[in-house]
């Protein structure tokens, strides 16, 4: 096992991405530059480095309840391609909180990529709330790319409470999401994401629920400014009595473009989708009201997205 | 005090000029609480969206304590202690009641305790109310009371209200009006309520009356109450 050796420019990103300020409690796994840089297992979860290829498999016992597990990624040096492969085996009737992010500063003029591929397996009747943040930073010229996968499978009565979050600085993003609900579970993503100059964001979602009484939640919120675009497939399907609601909600600002493509699939006359999405600009009143609070108009512009995407 | 000059503010409407406030003179000494009434589409709510800076003045100007409003922002006119309550508040996704209320106060550190009793003075219970978002989930009435509070936290020198009591069932307006009936006890302020209620026209010291962009009507309340009255017989003649 080694002791994180972090420099206070990691610690910075560190507490972007996953508020750390110091070793966490509980078990973690931090990786920087491609390599294992600090790893800490308890009693109840082990992390094993995989053999065949780059990453962990995270093993959380039976009935683990109130734990946490980080697992931030950061990047720091230019023209790193980082590809990681993390399996997360959670056992039944846990209650674990696992904080997830990378966190990229690139100085250079190359290209700092992260692709993470996460998988878990949820088992019965355990409830997992993944936190997972993104952040760019870096005076250079490189481009900060994160290419992130999620694939969740909730067995029966399982729930997952999943909140990903990338507020600017990185460059372009592609993000796959996949969740399968077993009867009874339950699944409430949470996505925010703020683009700016000329960055892209593509996030593509399905969620499937597949077991009776299942449950699914989408809410997703951007902000998308100067000339940056973004695209939204948040897709939903029901093959069985489920009940399941995709909200999206965005904000578009400058030169931006922002796409997004909803979709609700019913395989079953029992399946209750619905969606609903919206694009607007910042209403006028809104500013207007935060000026006579005596807010000039940017304060007033930051106020009104920060609450957009708190 | 507030001066306001022949304050007159015109539109173009299908490019003809129309006066929504034509030559408006109205003087109002500090601490003074002032009641505006008078018939829908009056002109009341462009007054005061004009003394706030929210309606640009086409001519004349506005006064506040030695200070010419009229060329400054909206921003600068809070700053100096002018308030408005919206006749109709807009909402927010996810700001929560507590952030508005902070940023009203003015400062960071509004403790729960004051957030609580401003809310209270108009009727809502805190505990239910500060850490929801002030967006499509409340009520009319409810998103009117929470304006009326982020008034209430500036401790401005003018507070206008627009309406306070549209939307507010009659319970939550008793809590108010014995709110506003403190307000004017206390007299640290310049209030003007823009209200048709009888229990807030009576707190009045003096009353305003704008029909058709213009004052038809300004003095103490005894003198003016008479004459609305007589104003408010029916003026069609098939009634
Ligand atoms: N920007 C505008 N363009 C055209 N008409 C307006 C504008 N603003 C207000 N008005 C009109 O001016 C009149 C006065 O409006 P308002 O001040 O809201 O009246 P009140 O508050 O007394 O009911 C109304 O007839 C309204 O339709
Ligand atoms: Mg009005």
């Amino acid at each position: 096992m080694k002791t994180p050796n972090m420099t206070k420019a990691d610690w910075k990103l560190l507490k972007e991405i996953a508020e750390l300020e110091q070793t966490p409690m509980g078990a973690y796994n931090i990786r920087k530059n491609g390599q294992l840089a600090g790893r800490s297992n308890t009693s109840s979860i082990e992390i094993v480095s995989k053999t065949d290829k780059p990453g962990i498999d995270i093993h959380v016992k039976d009935g683990t309840k109130k734990q946490s597990l980080h697992i931030p990624v950061i990047l720091t040096e230019t023209g790193l391609n980082d590809l990681v492969y993390n399996d997360f085996f959670i056992g039944e009737d846990c209650d674990v909180d696992i904080v997830a992010g990378c966190g990229i500063h690139n100085a250079g003029c190359e290209t700092s990529q992260h692709d993470g591929i996460h998988t878990f397996y949820v088992g019965k009747n355990s409830r997992v709330r993944y936190v997972e943040r993104h952040y760019g930073e870096g005076e250079g010229t490189g481009a900060r790319i994160l290419n992130p996968q999620t694939i969740v499978y909730l067995q029966e009565g399982a729930y997952i409470e999943m909140e990903t979050t990338q507020i600017r600085g990185v460059d372009s993003t592609k993000r796959y999401t996949k969740i399968e609900v077993d009867a009874g579970g339950e699944a409430v993503i949470t996505e925010k994401l703020l683009t700016h100059d000329n960055q892209t964001a593509i996030s593509e979602m399905d969620i499937i629920l597949k077991g009776s009484d299942a449950r699914g939640r989408v809410i997703s919120r951007s902000v998308a400014q100067d000339h940056s675009q973004q695209t939204f497939y948040p897709r939903m399907t029901g093959s069985a009595k489920c009940f399941g609601h995709v909200q999206c909600d965005s904000i578009i600002m400058g030169e931006a473009k922002i796409k997004s493509i909803p979709a609700i699939i019913a395989e079953d006359t029992d399946a209750q989708l619905v969606h609903e999405a919206a694009i607007g600009r910042i209403a006028g009143d809104q500013i207007l009201k935060l000026m006579t609070l005596g807010l000039t108009e940017e304060q007033a512009e930051e106020k009104i997205l920060e609450g957009f995407l708190r | 005090m507030l001066e306001i000059k022949n304050l007159s503010y015109q539109v173009e409407e299908n490019s003809k000029e129309v006066g929504i406030l034509n030559g408006v003179n109205l003087t109002v000494k500090d601490n003074t609480f002032l009641v505006i009434t008078g018939p829908n589409g009056g002109g009341k709510t462009t007054l005061a969206k004009a003394i706030m800076g929210l309606v640009p003045a086409t001519s004349g100007e506005i006064w506040w304590n030695g200070t010419n409003l009229t060329p400054l922002s909206v921003t600068e006119r809070a700053r100096l202690g002018v308030s408005y309550g919206f006749q109709q508040p807009p909402r927010f996704k996810g700001m929560r009641v507590r952030d508005l209320l902070t940023l009203a106060a003015g400062n960071e550190t509004l403790t729960q305790d004051e957030a609580c009793q401003y809310l209270t003075r108009v009727g809502l219970c805190a505990n239910d109310y500060l850490e929801r978002e002030v967006d499509t989930s409340l009520s009319g009435g409810e998103v009117k009371r929470i304006e009326i509070a982020t008034i209430l936290c500036r401790k401005s020198g003018l507070m206008i209200f627009d309406e306070p009591e549209a939307g507010i069932d009659l319970w939550s307006f008793a809590r108010l009006t014995d709110t506003f009936r403190m307000l004017h006890q206390k007299r640290e302020s310049t209030i003007i309520v823009i209200s048709h209620q009888e229990r807030i026209i009576d707190l009045a010291d003096e009353i305003v009356m704008v029909d058709r962009g213009e004052i038809v009507h300004h003095g103490a309340r005894d003198e003016i109450l008479p004459l609305i009255l007589n104003t408010t017989e029916p003026g069609c003649s098939y009634m």
